[in-house]
């Protein structure tokens, strides 16, 4: 039990280097090389936590050593440790993105810290195991993230942000509201604990309203169907680098709580709050398309492509069935991955051509061919083509549905990947093919600032593509995870009772 | 007791929604500000007003009022005041270098051209 603080690690490494990077803010070579070695030690030890996890099961810590239900538990299962791992290893490639593209008096001024302690908060919310401390963790990423969107304070940034802030003050309060209700019926915070005393009392109408509480909190963090209006005019303000971040992390942090709460506390009246979840699931990804095609911009395209997948994920979590669920946990960690490429490549079009509109770019692949390929080879993992990422995710979720019992709405998210393919390949086919416009500014895009822009491209996208080749050695920690999220009691027995 | 509370909560919440679909950013902020007093007596009311001594171990005392909703709105208390501050310095650096604090004019990032 005491040797388990191990869990904390990725949790307290990119806190403690973020408060180093608040010193010396001026130097930018300790400012880059502290950030990426912090991030790196917390990414090896996230990733021995997973084996650790792999072999030895559930692992717990609770503070001060209180029993359980009294202290805050923190909780590394194989869902929190699989998306813990992701995210670091996510981190530390945009922030190596980041000395190429984030502006030098950005840097001088807190980029880093930001950076770090969002990704504090994203792994706190991942691993807590307290309703209250995910709130507390989720205000820690907001803050920075309040930070990181306005940082620069250009004009566009300002009237994005404040809309982002907004939005996120009033979600919170909905937050805090909703822990109020539930302390009131069950009395506890503990989540183990709150999952066993509404399976106590078989889930009243008041849990359900609850339920459907927590799916407004997490939907508007997650971007759900008519929760989502933020997210485009405020994603589309911030810079490469840091929307990179946010819609690889931060709409995830969303879902995984929707996935937590729903798998382990809101599973006794399935025929309504499961069946809600996959109607706005649907109505997600159909919002989704409609924004992807519509626009002749290619940071809009991307964002819009969260909000899809977001419904892809939420629809699989609907299903409540084993296949399913691994499903949404493979797409959830793809989704992840390929976000992050698709962000940082087109973050490369938008430098090159100096412009984000479509219809002034044009035959970008006479002179970069490689990225060029890159981005058509992110583009079909992200659509799901079968060796690649997104393929093994979306047939399970289909599969899962079909299971389930839902026929069309199955079809209807494989005919999603459709409109998907059709939106990413639109920026293939206009940025990369025809005519070279006179507009681009090639030369002033140097080799040097290229290569670093390109190597930690690359690097993810091969990632992504190994997750896809590789899924045979990555199944096994999916399928722990699956049977982890469709029986809660393997969850409550491990937090409660120790094992 | 509780009762009147959750009318007064409501009326809270009541009034902070009415200020946070107004123009100007400063009732939007007062809104915020009312949002967040509702939730937190909200919290208070929810954990039950029963309890006669404050929750402090004395001598005598054998029925205490509930210590954790009032840890859970001290945390609230202290997020909230830091992000609103946050927001104020953003509405004030906007009002700066945008010229006007009317949410309806401050649409510009809306056209993607």
């Amino acid at each position: 039990m005491s040797l388990n603080n191990f869990l904390l690690l990725p949790i307290i490494i990119p806190f403690f280097f973020g408060m180093l990077l608040i010193f010396g803010q001026r130097k930018l070579v300790y400012q880059r090389s502290f950030a990426l070695i912090g991030i790196g030690l917390a990414l090896l030890s996230a990733i021995s936590l997973l084996f650790k996890v792999k072999t030895d099961g559930i692992q717990l810590v609770t503070f001060g050593n209180w029993p359980v239900p009294f202290g805050i538990t923190m909780v590394a299962d194989m869902v929190s440790t699989l998306l813990v791992t992701t995210t670091l290893l996510i981190a530390f490639f945009v922030i190596w993105y980041g000395f190429g593209s984030i502006n030098k008096e950005r840097e001088r001024f807190f980029y880093y810290p930001g950076v770090m302690f969002i990704v504090t908060g994203v792994n706190g919310a991942f691993t807590t195991g307290d309703i209250f401390n995910l709130f507390v963790f989720f205000e820690v990423l907001l803050m920075s993230s309040y930070l990181l969107i306005v940082l620069g304070g250009e004009k566009e940034q300002l009237k994005g942000s404040i809309k982002y802030i907004l939005i996120n003050v009033i979600s919170s309060a909905l937050f805090v509201i909703t822990v109020a209700f539930l302390y009131s019926v069950v009395g506890t915070l503990n989540m183990a604990d709150i999952a066993s005393k509404i399976a106590a009392i078989h889930q009243p109408g008041i849990i359900t309203v609850i339920a459907v509480l927590f799916l407004m909190v997490f939907g508007l963090k997650a971007a759900i169907f008519p929760l989502y209006f933020w997210l485009p005019t405020s994603y589309h303000a911030a810079p490469i680098p840091v929307l990179t971040l946010f819609g690889a992390l931060l709409t995830k942090v969303g879902i995984y709580s929707i996935m937590r709460t729903y798998t382990l506390f809101f599973v006794h009246d399935l025929g309504f709050t499961h069946q809600l979840l996959m109607v706005l699931a649907i109505f997600t990804i159909i919002a989704g398309c409609i924004g992807a095609l519509a626009y002749f911009d290619v940071k809009q395209i991307i964002i819009y492509n969260i909000v899809i997948a977001v419904g892809v994920i939420l629809f699989g979590v609907a299903q409540m069935n084993e296949t399913a669920l691994k499903g949404a946990m493979f797409y959830l960690v793809h989704d992840m991955l390929i976000k992050a490429a698709l962000f940082m490549l087109i973050g490369m079009i938008i430098t090159i051509t100096g412009t984000s509109d479509l219809r002034k770019m044009g035959g970008l692949l006479k002179k970069y061919p490689v990225l060029g390929w890159s981005y058509l080879i992110a583009a079909f993992g992200l659509a799901g083509i079968p060796p690649l990422s997104g393929f093994i995710g979306k047939l399970l979720i289909a599969k899962g549905g079909f299971e389930a019992g839902n026929m069309w709405s199955s079809v209807f998210i494989l005919a999603s990947s459709l409109l998907v393919l059709l939106s990413v390949i639109r920026i293939f086919v206009y940025a990369f093919w025809g005519q070279e416009q006179p507009t681009h500014t090639q030369q002033t895009m140097d080799k040097k600032t290229y290569r670093t822009l390109f190597i930690p491209t690359i690097f993810v996208v091969f990632i992504s593509i190994v997750y896809g080749v590789g899924a045979e050695w990555i199944t096994p920690f999916m399928d722990d995870a699956a049977k982890l999220l469709s029986d809660p009691s393997i969850y409550i027995d491990a937090v409660l009772k120790g094992e | 007791m509780e009762i009147l509370l959750a009318f007064v909560i409501g009326f809270l919440f009541m009034a902070a929604t009415y200020l946070l679909l107004s123009k100007s950013l400063l009732r939007i902020i007062i809104g915020t500000g009312l949002l967040s007093h509702g939730a937190h007596l909200l919290i208070l009311t929810m954990g039950g007003l029963g309890g006669e001594a404050p929750p402090v171990l004395t001598d005598g005392a054998r029925d205490f009022a509930d210590p954790l909703p009032q840890a859970l709105i001290l945390t609230a208390i202290v997020i909230s005041f830091g992000v609103t501050a946050f927001f104020l310095v953003l509405a004030y650096r906007t009002y700066q270098d945008l010229g006007t604090d009317d949410l309806s004019l401050l649409k510009g990032s809306d056209e993607l051209e």
